[in-house]
């Protein structure tokens, strides 16, 4: 989709093998300049040992990799003054406030936003003279995040930013990422929220067991399920298989949980045939519920598994 | 960018902040030593020597031994029946046991050093109240000068110590600490330059060391009138000395641990047999000769003998500086070591 030379971030081959599991196992991502691309995937999949050695803080077993044009080795110090980044989980200084260490990590930049400008456009700004330690969740990931753009990164990578936050602190950071990008940013993020893939990226690769399984945008992803509709059903006993293939406007079926998963076309059609079928088949339905295709439901689709089943 | 302090500063003044408001940091650097200091300076105070226990195993002229002995300033003499004499001679409630008429009997345990001194002043007393005349005259004097006592021996260990064991504690635990908390990889994740936080650590600790000797001379000059009878300039250059050599101790034997257990056991690995050896609370002159050498290549034992040389002695600045070379050979050598093996993640 896009040539190497006009990259933000490329890789090809890239293997990261640790001794019980192989975190990263042949990974290929061409990432834009401009471009919002979310790592999505489930816990263990990869992400977050992806995105460190993107970030130049792992090493690769195997692989190229470049950010900006550049490779780590040789640019490390050039490559630092121009991407910014939120690890999975800092700890910052608890014994410091918000002031001092946006001061602290201004530091270390040639050049970029004043302590004060970030504040304000983080809503830190109450929070100037609070210790770290005494921040809420959110406050502290939206501090965490002003570190990353300290020193006005060209890209900013950003690891689960949003875990285990509340949803109004979920939003604020998701502005935080759309102001970013609207002044030409480049963005990496991993999550494992569809919603978040969803409303943040431009593309998405969906990873699991540190491979590539489906790379589009959210729309392209959704539409490859070639159907609108997922129905979920659970029945006792479970209904025989063959009904459930004989159900009409269906594009697929896996059995999820207790039951059966169907994407369909149209719900009109499928969920009195799926009623019939129960009928017919003289089990007795016990849940049946239905929503829009997701990229969590292309996610089920591709691996069988659900992105959040930990 | 002017408005920003170079990276270097920022790190040594953050470090400073963090630490000062870190109340148990606070105690463990200023008040422990302090603590420790008066209940030494008070059990070692000034006062009589203890007298020694003695038993007189009970027979006709106990009572009369009794009176001779009690003369004695060195001898604490009791009257026992002979069972009890036995049992309180075995397990050391007293040292001596004097028995026998006509031939006056010392039993004791010649491998004991009281012992051996109750043997002689009982002896002593005997022997004057039988008659017997000293014929070389003799006078004591007793030493209670200032300088010479065991505070002034103990104050600039009891200082040595305290700038190892908060020099290696302040920079280890913080960088271990750090380290858990994936703040190390963070900032290694920014342009900031490895050697500068590893530098702060040691000019932070440069800061709260004014701090940490000042209060502790202080304190003991007022409550044990202990001197500095040397240059406080050449002491405040031993101090920093002593400083680099710990900090340096503290980023290497911080390079690697993963956790607080780790670094803490290390800690204790190396700074024990520095308590020990160095002369902190006795002389190491006591331990063989052959391990000498080894022993004052030791950088707390540097540190005290500098430490004691300018406080008791008044040395000058070119009989101390073997010391600070040895201190400055350390913090340098393990500073670079650290550097090289330091895991930043």
């Amino acid at each position: 989709m896009n040539d190497v030379a006009s990259s933000a971030i490329f890789c090809r081959g890239l293997k990261k093998y640790y001794p019980d599991v192989k975190a990263v196992d042949g990974l290929d991502l061409s990432i834009a300049r401009g471009e919002c691309f979310g790592l999505l995937g489930p816990n263990g999949a990869g992400k977050t040992t992806t995105i460190e050695i993107l970030e130049g803080l792992i090493t690769a077993d195997a692989g190229e990799v470049e950010v900006l044009g550049m490779r780590w080795e040789g640019h490390e110090a050039e490559l630092r003054e121009r991407i910014g980044l939120a690890l999975q989980e800092t700890q910052l200084n608890e014994k410091l406030t918000v002031l001092e260490v946006l001061r602290l990590f201004r530091s270390f930049y040639r050049a970029g936003p004043s302590p004060a400008e970030l504040m304000k456009q983080l809503s830190l700004d109450e929070k100037m003279n609070s210790r770290v330690g005494k921040l809420s969740g959110g406050q502290k990931q939206r501090l965490s995040v002003a570190c990353g753009l300290v020193g006005d990164p060209d890209i900013l990578f950003l690891d689960e930013p949003t875990t285990g936050l509340d949803p109004q602190s979920r939003l604020q950071l998701w502005d935080v990422v759309a102001r970013f990008r609207s002044k030409g940013g480049t963005v990496l993020l991993t999550t494992h929220y569809m919603d978040e893939a969803q409303r943040l990226c431009d593309r998405i690769a969906i990873v699991d067991h540190g491979r590539l399984i489906a790379l589009g945008t959210p729309a392209e992803l959704i539409a490859s399920l070639q159907a609108s509709n997922v129905v979920e059903f659970t029945t006792q006993p479970l209904l025989a298989e063959a009904f459930v293939g004989a159900i009409p406007t269906q594009h697929g079926f896996i059995r999820h949980g207790e039951g059966w998963q169907l994407r369909v076309d149209s719900l009109a059609v499928s969920v009195p045939a799926i009623i019939a079928s129960i009928e017919k088949s003289g089990t007795r339905l016990v849940t049946l519920s239905t929503h829009e295709a997701t990229l969590e439901d292309v996610f089920v689709s591709l691996t069988g598994r659900e992105l959040r089943d930990e | 960018m002017s408005e920003y302090n170079p990276p270097v500063i920022e790190l040594t003044v953050t470090r400073l902040k963090e630490f000062l408001r870190e109340t148990e940091a606070i105690f463990w650097v200023f008040g422990f030593p302090l603590l420790l200091a008066l209940a030494l300076g008070f059990a070692f105070r000034e006062k009589a020597p203890d007298r020694i226990p003695i038993g007189i195993v009970d027979a006709p002229n106990a009572k009369q031994r009794l009176a001779l002995l009690s003369r004695s300033p060195a001898l604490l003499p009791r009257i026992y029946d002979p069972a009890a004499a036995e049992q309180v001679l075995r397990t050391g409630k007293v040292s001596l046991l004097v028995e026998g008429t006509g031939v006056v009997i010392y039993r004791f345990d010649a491998t004991r050093p009281d012992s051996r001194v109750a043997r002689l002043e009982a002896d002593d007393a005997l022997q004057a109240a039988a008659g017997r005349r000293n014929p070389q005259p003799v006078r004591d004097q007793l030493v209670t000068e200032r300088g010479s006592r065991y505070i002034d021996f103990l104050i600039p260990g009891l200082l040595g110590m305290n700038i190892m064991g908060t020099g290696m504690w302040s920079v280890g635990f913080n960088v271990v600490n750090a380290r858990t908390r994936k703040l190390l990889k963070r900032l290694i994740a920014t342009p900031m330059r490895k050697s500068d936080y590893l530098a702060a650590q040691f000019l932070a600790r440069l800061g709260f060391l004014f701090l940490e000797v000042i209060t502790l001379l202080v304190f003991t000059r007022f409550v044990f009138g202990v001197r500095v009878n040397g240059s406080w300039l050449l002491l405040g250059a031993i101090c920093v000395a002593g400083a680099a050599a710990f900090s340096g101790l503290g980023i290497l034997i911080a390079s690697r641990a993963k956790t607080i257990e780790a670094v803490s056991g290390l800690m204790n690995v190396v700074m024990m047999p520095m308590w020990l050896c160095s002369g902190v609370f006795f002389s190491y002159e006591r331990f063989p000769d052959a391990a000498k050498p080894y022993i004052r290549a030791l950088p707390l034992t540097a540190l005290n003998d500098a430490l004691r040389g300018v406080m008791t002695e008044g040395l000058s600045a070119a009989r101390v500086a073997p010391q600070l070379g040895i201190m400055l050979a350390w913090g340098v050598v393990s500073f670079l070591v650290g550097l090289k093996i330091f895991r930043w993640q």
